[in-house]
């Protein structure tokens, strides 16, 4: 199945072309467009954006699979990263990810079989002062408590 | 105490051009812009403003390195990739005060005749990049930012980069080729940046909170600045307090000021009124200090005389009744997985460290294992391309150093005293 860029996406594309002085740079604006456009970057997303900018899929490839923000899997409709660095262990975080998991009855790094929700344990955040810490989808959620993350899952459509 | 950066954080209009303005805001940026290049640079070396990215390499010095031809046009690349653990000061400044932040980029700039900045800002912070662009918009619209800054002649264009997931990428050369659109892996330095950047180019990298800190210098002088520090780290900083205290946050205090004040007065002390068992200092790559050490100064000089570092300004409180191995583990685990995997002594020795003392938390220690994982320590401390692995080393080794009896009591009972948890 192939995929294609929207119009709206090449724009912006060739707006942040121009911010730099060569197109490699472009590459990692690049790969958040097409993770947004696609859903997530799948083997046709890497040879789209290649292509775009006149790498091999190869070079976009090894970029893509650098970054822990950029997912050659599908994720599901919500993304939890929890973090599990040590601020946030210290008030919790452990038994959060635990609740969580059990919740949802998945393990971290998997996704509930209808697709709603993907459970990842991530490094610091940069949040520790509301530790804990979670980000859903692009959202920080801080100061997190079991009633906290019950409440905020509960009420997601 | 006189603050530099956290005046009007808790307004929340502040970010926005018109509330910046009203509070004297690009003031700083006029005059300098009407002042000698090189008074502006002596004025940020008399500040003695050491870089709050975690080197603390001193500012002015740094930005004397660029070269005096300017046949090739310079870079600043600011760095605003905040992953240190215990580190959230960075995002403050972005979210509360962004102007702040460009009018520092602006003054540095020219400053240094540099017409390109890029602001590498860590892809997580979404929230945070979008504020820096709609200020960076904002400052466009009123001649801040662009052609002919506020009629001078002065050109400069900046541009927000996110990064996409990778705490090597606050290493400076690593971010470099990051902005470049590749792999995040450190380069080796000679060429320093100033010589070879960013796309070839002489490039000035620095940390959110130093180029923050360049209108209020230029506005009050520099020695004034370093008034509000100590003798060679000069001015305030923006120091976090995370774990289990009463009053967790960023706090703007003096260079100079005591851990033990950080902890008890700002901090509020530890929560339940528990006893203190350690303290990390400057983020997680900093040595931990046990409670008897926390009568000293913030600043760079005196945290090194006792074998530490005030770093990324990180201060993260263990509290009585924590495992130290497990906390240990934590922050193996988290340097192996941060190992960019280009240099052999961490790429593997990281994975080591996460490997063996996770076994000694799991109570499946073995005699020896310290003996081996400080070996270990020795064969990356120094011996890298960049210091992610010195990172990984100085907890290892400090933890083990002051905690010792607590490693050994998991190997001699193989379990943990603590039941694996926090």
């Amino acid at each position: 199945m192939s995929v294609v860029f929207s119009d709206a996406a090449r724009r912006e594309l060739e707006a942040v072309l121009s911010r730099y002085p060569d197109k490699e740079a472009a590459i990692l604006p690049a790969l958040y467009l097409a993770q947004r456009e696609f859903g997530y970057l799948s083997d046709d997303a890497i040879v789209v954006v290649a292509d775009l900018l006149g790498f091999t899929p190869a070079r976009i490839e090894g970029v893509a699979t650098f970054y822990t923000m950029y997912n050659r899997k599908p994720v599901g409709k919500y993304h939890l990263q929890i973090c599990r660095n040590l601020s946030c262990s210290l008030l919790g975080a452990e038994h959060l990810i635990e609740h969580v998991s059990k919740k949802l009855g998945i393990r971290p790094g998997k996704t509930t079989p209808d697709g709603k929700f993907t459970l990842s344990e991530v490094e610091c955040l940069g949040s520790c002062g509301t530790a804990p810490v979670l980000q859903l989808n692009d959202d920080y959620h801080e100061d997190l408590t079991e009633e906290k993350i019950d409440a905020l899952l509960d009420r997601l459509p | 105490m006189e603050t530099v950066l956290t005046t009007h954080f808790a307004n929340e209009q502040y970010r926005h051009v018109d509330t910046y303005l009203q509070f004297g805001g690009y003031e700083a940026l006029r005059k300098a812009l009407s002042t000698p290049k090189e008074r502006i640079v002596d004025e940020v070396k008399k500040a003695n403003l050491r870089g709050r990215g975690g080197a603390g390499f001193p500012a002015g010095v740094k930005w004397g390195f660029l070269p005096k031809d300017l046949s090739r046009p310079r870079v600043l690349v600011v760095n605003a990739d905040e992953g240190e653990p215990g580190t959230f000061k960075d995002r403050q400044i972005m979210a509360r005060a962004p102007h702040l932040l460009l009018e520092g980029i602006a003054i540095a700039s020219y400053a240094m005749t540099i017409h390109l900045c890029y602001i590498y800002i860590r892809g997580e912070f979404v929230r945070e990049a979008k504020i820096l662009e709609e200020a960076v918009a904002e400052a466009y619209a009123k001649g801040f930012l662009g052609k002919n800054l506020l009629g001078s002649g002065f050109d400069l264009d900046v541009t927000v980069h996110r990064g996409a997931g990778a705490y090597i990428c606050g290493e400076e050369t690593s971010l470099i080729n990051s902005l470049e659109g590749k792999r995040g892996w450190p380069r080796i330095k000679p060429p320093f940046p100033a010589s070879v950047g960013a796309f070839g180019l002489p490039t000035i990298v620095n940390n959110v909170e130093t180029i923050a800190d360049v209108p209020w210098i230029v506005a009050n002088g520099g020695e004034k600045f370093a008034s509000l520090g100590v003798e060679k780290n000069g001015g305030t900083r923006l120091i976090g307090v995370s774990g289990p205290v009463n009053r967790p946050g960023v706090y703007e205090l003096s260079a100079g000021v005591l851990l033990r004040e950080v902890i008890y007065t700002h901090a509020g002390g530890l929560k339940d009124g528990k006893a203190l068992k350690a303290v990390i200092p400057g983020g997680s790559s900093t040595p931990v200090l046990r409670p008897g050490e926390i009568d000293v100064t913030f600043d760079i000089e005196s945290m090194g005389k006792i074998g530490t570092m005030p770093g990324s300004g990180g201060v993260i409180v263990i509290a009585e009744g924590t495992c130290m191995v497990r906390a240990l583990s934590v922050l193996m685990k988290f340097y192996a997985h941060e190992s960019c995997g280009q240099c052999t002594p961490c790429r593997e020795g990281t994975g080591w460290l996460a490997k063996v003392v996770g076994r000694i938390e799991n109570g499946q220690g073995r005699e020896g294992d310290l003996e081996l994982v400080l070996d270990v320590c020795d064969n990356m401390m120094g011996r890298t391309i960049c210091p992610l692995a010195d990172a990984a080393v100085m907890p290892a080794q400090s933890f083990i150093w002051k905690f010792r009896e607590e490693f050994d009591r998991h190997i001699r009972d193989q379990k943990c005293p603590f039941g694996n948890k926090f």
